[in-house]
This record gives C-alpha cells, structure tokens and sequence, in this order.
C-alpha cells in the first residue's frame, strides 16, 4: 500500500504538526505555546515542501518563523499573565463554546472528507526536475493572470500599516529625543568659549627661600 | 570509491551526504576556533598590545587551550531557570548557523545541495537564529538576559528588513535565486562584480550583516557596560561556548554571502587568472578582517540610534535602489548586470 519514503516523511510531519498545535493550546505557559506554535509552522513549511511549494515553504519560514513569531514571543514574554484568572471562566463559557467547536470540526469534516480532496480525486502533481524554478512560476503568474487581486491585496495591507500606525503613534510631550542632523551640524563655537588669559609668570624664589 | 559503494549499498546516498557535511562543519569549526584567536591579534596589533602569545608558537595553541577549559567547566544551570528551554537554546543558536553552509558554493561544482531558491533558503534559516538568543534570554529568568535577548530580538528583525531587500537588488540584478547562478552572473573581471552597479545596497547589507551577528559596534545584546553580558550572562562551561561558536559561524557565513553576492564568489578578479576556491577563501577573509577591524574601531552604538539607522536610513535606501535597478534594467545601462 505505501511503501514510498515520502508518504514516510508526510506521516512524521503530520504527527508532530498535530502533536505541536495540540500543546499551543493546552500548554500552560504561552511563552510554551508560542514555541509550540514555531514548531507547528516549520513543520507546516516541511509539509508544503513535499508539495514541492517550495517558495511558499521558504517565504513561510522567513515571514511566520523569522518575524511575525519573533514579534509575538517578544510580546508575549513581557507580559505578566496570570493564569487562574485566563481559566476562571472556562466553565461558564463551555456550554457555548462546546456546539460551536462540534459544529466547525462537522463543517471541515464536510469539506475536506475523502469524497472531495481524496488523492483519488485530485491528481499527483506532475514531479519537477531539481532546476526548476518554482519561484519564477509563481513570479509570472502573480504578476500576470493576478496582478489585480495581488495589487488589491498589497493596498488593503498598506491600508492596515497606516491604520495601526496612526492608532498608536503619539507625540509625547517630555520625549529627550534630539534631531540627529542638528546633533551632527553643532559647531564648537555653540558649546565652547576660548577664553585668552596672560600667562602667569612664576615668581623666582628668593635667596632667603620663601619659607614664609 | 566503486569499492565503498558497494560496502554501503543501498545506503550510499546517506553515507556520501553524511562525509560530505561532514568535510564542510570540521574545517568550519577549525576556522572559527582560529578566527578568535585571528580576533585577539588583530585588536592587539591595531591597540599597540601582542595579543595572546604564550599557548604554542606565538600563541598558535591558544584557540586548543580555550576549548580544553571550557569543556572542562561546570555547566551551571540557575535554580529558577526553564531547564529544558535552558539546555536547549545554544542549540537553537548553532544549528542554523550550521545549517546555512548546506546551500553554500565554494566553486561552480562544490556544493552540498544545489538548490534553486539557494539564497531564500539561506535567508529563512538565518532568521531562525534569532531563537537561540530569545529562548537563552526568557529561559535563564534573569533581568539582564531578559533585557539583552528584548533588544537582540528588535535588532534582529529590523536589520533582517534590510538585508532582505539588498538580497532582492541582488536577484534581480542577477535574475536568480540560486547562489551559484548569481556568481556565475559576475564573470569576467571585477569590474563585473556587483559591488559596483549595487553599492548602496552592498554597504547596507555588509552593515546590516555586522549587525545581524550582533558583532560591535551594533553588540547591545551583549552590552557589558550595561547589561553585563546580555542574552548569555547565565551560561557556562560548554553552553557559553556553543553560543561563541554560533556567533563566530555566523560571521563566517555573512563574509562567505557578502563575498558570493556582491564580490564574485569563486571568479578571480583578473580574467587572465584561473578562478578557483582560494579565491573566495581570500575574500572571505577580507571580509571577515573588516568584521574585526570595525569592532577594534568603533563604540558600541546606542540602541535608539540601531533603530534609526535600520528602520530610518538603511530601508529607504535599498528601496530607492530597488526602484533605480529596475528603471536601470529597462534602458541601455541594464548591461551593467550582465
């Protein structure tokens, strides 16, 4: 039945993909969770290279791994969480939280069931030479037959940049900050005074010794 | 070769990749033991001072006699420490520096994996380094490390924007992401090298390198003066030195890109003279005196100033030379890259 060292590797990443999202969740530190959740994303990325996406595997790597979790962890760390107080209302909010989880995993089992995504309805992707450029094919096709939706998507997140910048950008009244560029043109004349004083002559001791 | 093929059967393929990485990490390893013994005489030499000159011939065995010590010390893990995320952060600091070098060229022919997308992969593993110094920071539960791992974490990110977009100059001058493909695109003498046509972004990823190996003058993780020794104020004996090992790779690996990418690679600078691994080795040690020189020179920069320079100067440049590449490309001057 499966006998290909691919179908190996794919088992071994959906395990610990599974194990890790699994403790971001339960894990009771979130500093935890969150390292729970680089591992799900890597791991995430392993998986996406069997596809041979590699671009995508990399790109998720740099962009989740590399700093969206940096960020996340560096929030995370420096908050003071107090965990009995994040359980407190575990029991009031089952009742609903229960049916709605039933409901959502009975949606997903609807869609991804076998019927639809099953390997027999979706066909093996042609396997590529190793020189293949993947990157470039996602390149031309970005750029050309979705160059609209691409351009639309890259305003909405410009749009969301400015938003969260002017939400939370304020001008402090007592900041000590110094414009580099005066710091840089100040002259010695604006801090310094050279003040020219006659030299002091040293009196010459005198034969009886200046013992006085 | 025929004969330990056999030896082996069906699991060559595993043996030769093993020997293989094996023939890149021990020189590695070797280099960085003498790149800090390379360090102490070059900051001696410019201070007016010898440097160490007891251990062997002219302090040749020093690099030994600090290994010996080191392994030889106790690991010391604090009481209120994360043990597990302690033990487990020098690891995740040296294994991506390791990692990288699977991807690196030493000539046309001598790579371990010959990838297209060689220098995305680079980039994305680099930018899991940045764990080793977080984790060692939160783990070690102490103010000081906390403090140096919050700043080696905004540092990282922020230079890490940069040095991305001086890579992106490169690609499209070079029209690939694959290293040997963007060294193969500067033959013929150094004035087809790509620190000529890319200069700005050369100098902004040479900077943002130093400063993403959190090299002086950029080192505020560390930051004795402040912080007393950062991220790894906590760490002893062996799991000191593996963070030491991780920052000397790193900077092994940032000389090799610099010289791969903007200085030719392999290629020789005259196209009289036969190209060949030594010359990327003297490039990369050009590189990695420079990586000296700068901390023997400059004071530690202060860490709103870091800020600035990677978010307020450095960003704005690669971004306008990105747009002048593609405008250069479009016209007549677009032989500049080829």
């Amino acid at each position: 039945m499966m006998a290909n060292f691919q179908d190996y590797v794919f088992y071994a990443f959906a395990a610990i993909l599974l194990g890790a999202g699994l403790r971001v969740i339960t894990a009771r530190n979130p500093v935890h969770a969150a390292l729970y959740l680089v591992l799900a994303f890597f791991t995430a990325a392993g998986i996406w290279l069997l596809l041979e996406a590699e671009f995508l595997a990399i790109a998720l790597v740099l962009v989740y791994v590399g700093a969206v979790m940096v960020l996340f962890l560096f929030v995370v760390m420096m908050l003071d969480i107090n965990l009995d107080k994040l359980r407190e209302g575990f029991w009031e909010a089952l009742p609903v939280a229960l049916p709605v989880a039933v409901l959502m995993a009975l949606e997903m089992a609807l869609v991804l069931g076998s019927r639809h995504f099953g390997p027999e309805r979706v066909a093996t992707p042609k396997p590529h030479p190793a020189d293949y450029s993947n990157t470039a094919e996602l390149g031309r096709q970005l750029y050309t037959d979705y160059v609209y939706p691409f351009e639309l998507a890259a305003v909405i997140l410009l749009v969301a940049i400015v938003a969260a910048i002017a939400l939370t950008l304020r001008r402090r009244k007592d900041t000590k900050y110094i414009d580099p560029a005066q710091q840089v043109k100040v002259k010695r004349s604006d801090r310094l005074k050279i003040v020219h004083m006659p030299a002091e002559k040293p009196t010459p001791p005198t034969a009886e010794g200046d013992r006085t | 070769m025929a004969e330990l093929q056999a030896m082996f059967g069906a699991s060559w393929p595993l043996v030769w990749n093993l020997a293989k990485i094996v023939a890149i990490v021990a020189p590695l390893m070797v280099v960085v033991a003498y790149l800090t013994l390379a360090e102490r005489k070059v900051i001696g030499y410019i201070q007016a001072r010898i440097g160490p000159n007891r251990v062997g011939y002219h302090g040749v065995l020093q690099p030994v006699a600090d290994g010996l010590k080191l392994l030889f010390k106790e690991i010391v893990l604090p009481t209120a420490a994360s043990k597990k995320l302690f033990l487990f952060a020098p690891v995740l600091a040296l294994a991506p520096a390791l990692a990288a070098w699977a991807v690196v060229p030493f000539s046309a022919k001598l790579v371990l994996a010959n990838i297209d997308a060689s220098l995305l992969y680079i980039m994305a593993v680099t930018s899991m380094g940045v764990y080793g110094v977080i984790v060692a920071g939160w783990a070690s539960n102490s103010k000081y490390a906390f403090l140096g791992s919050l700043r080696s974490a905004a540092q990282i990110v922020s230079y890490e924007i940069a040095m991305g977009f001086a890579l992106v100059g490169v690609l499209m001058a070079a029209n690939s992401l694959n290293l040997v493909k963007i060294v193969e695109a500067q033959a013929g003498g150094f004035w087809h090298w790509y620190f000529i046509p890319l200069f700005p972004l050369f100098l902004v990823y040479l900077i943002s390198g130093v400063a993403e190996t959190n090299r002086a003058p950029f080192d505020v993780a560390e930051g004795e003066s402040e912080i007393v020794a950062g991220f790894h104020v906590e760490y002893s004996g062996m799991a000191f030195a593996v963070f030491f090992l991780a920052e000397y790779a790193n900077m092994i690996l940032v000389s090799a890109l610099t010289s791969l990418m903007f200085l030719g690679g392999w290629l020789s600078p005259l196209p009289f003279l036969p190209d060949g691994t030594g010359w990327m080795f003297a490039k990369m040690a050009g590189v990695l005196f420079l990586f000296l020189w700068f901390r023997a020179t400059f004071p530690r920069y202060r860490y709103d100033q870091i800020m600035r320079l990677g978010w307020k100067v450095f960003i704005p440049i690669t971004l306008v030379w990105i747009i002048v590449i593609g405008a250069l490309m479009q016209t007549p001057l677009g032989v500049l890259f080829h």
